[in-house]
């Protein structure tokens, strides 16, 4: 079924159409219409979960982190600050490897206080050790939040879905609705690997030593340095976890084929653009622009950015001599994170062929500034001339 | 390559001695019980036992007389803390040793 909704009732409908048994969340803009749309469901008897209510973010990922440490499926989302107030239950669930899903609908931080888009709050959660995905459009709103509780599930590692606040959480926009059925073919239900049990009491997560041990039974108990490379190493395998997910979600429903990195006319390309989110679909059209003044030039939008897709990411831009990245987030001090990424997986992949193109970095869009469309096409045309603008901040006006 | 399992990749404990570790090499003071002054063990009968309930680790035995586990106490003094008697004495670590030697 096709419906014209929000972003954010895109994420909604996942969350039932998965059957999240506990839903904890606190309201915050732009993220506020998913979780009343949740608690609506909830109240209505459409989904069968408890909503918890709470007093803020750190203590609404405290809840789905004890819940999916009892064997729920457990969901939450936010923006911004609360995200940022959450962050030391961020690392924890990942560190306690609970596959627990958030959607966080992006916007800036403060201060100053700013309410509209850009990728600083997820961004800054980068080095969490979950799993990141950032959406375009509506339609991979709905599918990647459901894919994102079958990657949970079977890596064992939280996964965060990302998507721009008010250009995607608000707007409206046709997509389709997944068949209940087909959902349940594609996300049995939950089957924890450990749960918590009275009959067998043991602690989680107490003060772990920095050797191994043998536990009161007598086995090998990891230390902290031995749990902490495990997530590093599964983090890392996850990348095939995404794509084996996205086959078999393309297998059930005919969407999806690109869970790394979308590109967009990168093939022929003599520069590539790269991006996450709805400004990547927003530069097809600056693409066509300057494709139509000569320029071979594409778009590559990187779907998932942790675990950071390297090879896929140099394998697409092999063979450009140039490439721009358009971010919404930066590494303040230095520069954009993706920016940096993408750098290292060309140094990584390519730096031995001397092949690697040239990497600049742009920043667009910060605390939600109007991302004008011949902004962008003024910003790669002087990019593609030699040099791109001076600063790199596109409609900073200083 | 190491075991992989899920028990493996995260932190779990379960309530005994020992599962923090060999926490008796903490110990700079170690515990000692006055038997004469200890009610369980002047009277022969179960009674108070009050260490063995608040010990943190587990280390005291229900006992009579009651056990330290020295492996595993950490020398966190509670125990002496607890007593209802003051049977329960911490001596340094070093002095303890020059006792044993
Ligand atoms: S000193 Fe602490 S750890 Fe040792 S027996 Fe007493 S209470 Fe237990
Ligand atoms: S608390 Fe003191 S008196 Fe009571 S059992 Fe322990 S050592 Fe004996």
């Amino acid at each position: 079924m096709h419906v014209i909704e929000t972003g954010n009732t895109a994420a909604a409908l996942a969350v039932k159409l998965a059957g999240a048994q506990v839903v904890a969340a606190y309201p915050i803009t732009p993220q506020t219409p998913l979780t009343e749309k949740l608690s609506e469901y909830i109240e209505a008897g459409e989904m069968d979960a408890r909503y918890v209510p709470v007093e803020s973010e750190h203590s609404a990922l405290g809840v789905c982190i004890a819940a999916s440490s009892a064997g729920a499926r457990a969901f939450t989302a936010t923006s911004a600050n609360g995200l940022l107030y959450m962050h030391e239950q961020v690392h924890w669930a990942a560190g306690a490897r609970l596959p627990l899903v958030m959607c966080v609908a992006n916007r800036a931080v403060g201060a100053p206080w700013n309410i509209w888009n850009d990728h600083q709050d997820s961004i800054s959660q980068r080095d969490t050790g979950w799993i990141q995905m950032y959406c375009c459009d509506h339609q991979q709103i709905i599918d990647d939040t459901l894919k994102a509780f079958r990657v949970a599930e079977a890596t064992s590692i939280p996964v965060m879905v990302c998507y721009d606040g008010y250009l995607l959480s608000h707007t409206y926009m046709p997509f389709a609705i997944p068949d209940e059925d087909q959902v349940a073919e594609f996300l049995p239900p939950f089957r924890p690997s450990y749960a918590l049990d009275p009959g067998s009491p043991a602690n989680l997560n107490t003060v772990t030593l920095p050797e191994v041990r043998l536990d009161v039974n007598g086995e090998l108990a990891h230390g902290y340095m031995e749990i902490r490379y495990l997530l590093q190493e599964d983090l890392r395998n996850a990348v095939q976890v995404v794509e084996e997910t996205d086959a078999a979600y393309q297998a059930i429903f005919g969407r999806g084929g690109a869970p790394l990195v979308e590109p967009y006319r990168c093939d022929d390309a003599e520069y590539v653009v790269v991006g996450m989110g709805s400004i990547t679909y927003q530069l097809r059209d600056v693409i066509e622009t300057l494709r139509a003044e000569g320029h071979r030039i594409g778009v590559l939008g990187v779907r998932l950015y942790r675990p950071f897709p390297d090879a896929a990411v140099a394998a697409a831009v092999r063979g450009a001599r140039g490439v721009f990245v358009m971010e919404k987030a930066l590494s303040y001090g230095y520069e954009g994170a993706l920016c940096s990424d993408l750098k290292s997986a060309l140094y990584d992949h390519l730096g031995e062929l001397g092949t690697a193109p040239s990497v600049k970095g742009l920043v667009a869009g910060i605390g939600g500034r109007e991302i004008r469309t011949a902004d962008l096409a003024d910003a790669l045309r002087s990019g593609l001339a030699g040099s791109v603008p001076d600063p790199n901040w596109i409609g900073i006006q200083l | 390559m190491g075991p992989r399992g899920y028990r493996y990749k995260t932190s779990h404990s379960q309530p005994g001695p020992g599962d923090g570790g060999a926490t008796g090499s903490w110990r700079v003071q170690r515990p000692v019980i006055d038997l004469a002054r200890c009610t369980p063990a002047k009277r022969g009968k179960e009674a108070c036992f009050a260490c063995w309930l608040y010990c943190p680790d587990v280390v005291v035995s229900r006992t009579i007389p009651p056990q330290i586990d020295y492996e595993y106490c950490k020398g966190c003094g509670i125990c002496a803390e607890e007593c209802p008697t003051g049977a329960i004495e911490m001596v340094d670590e070093s002095a303890a040793h020059e006792h044993e030697d």
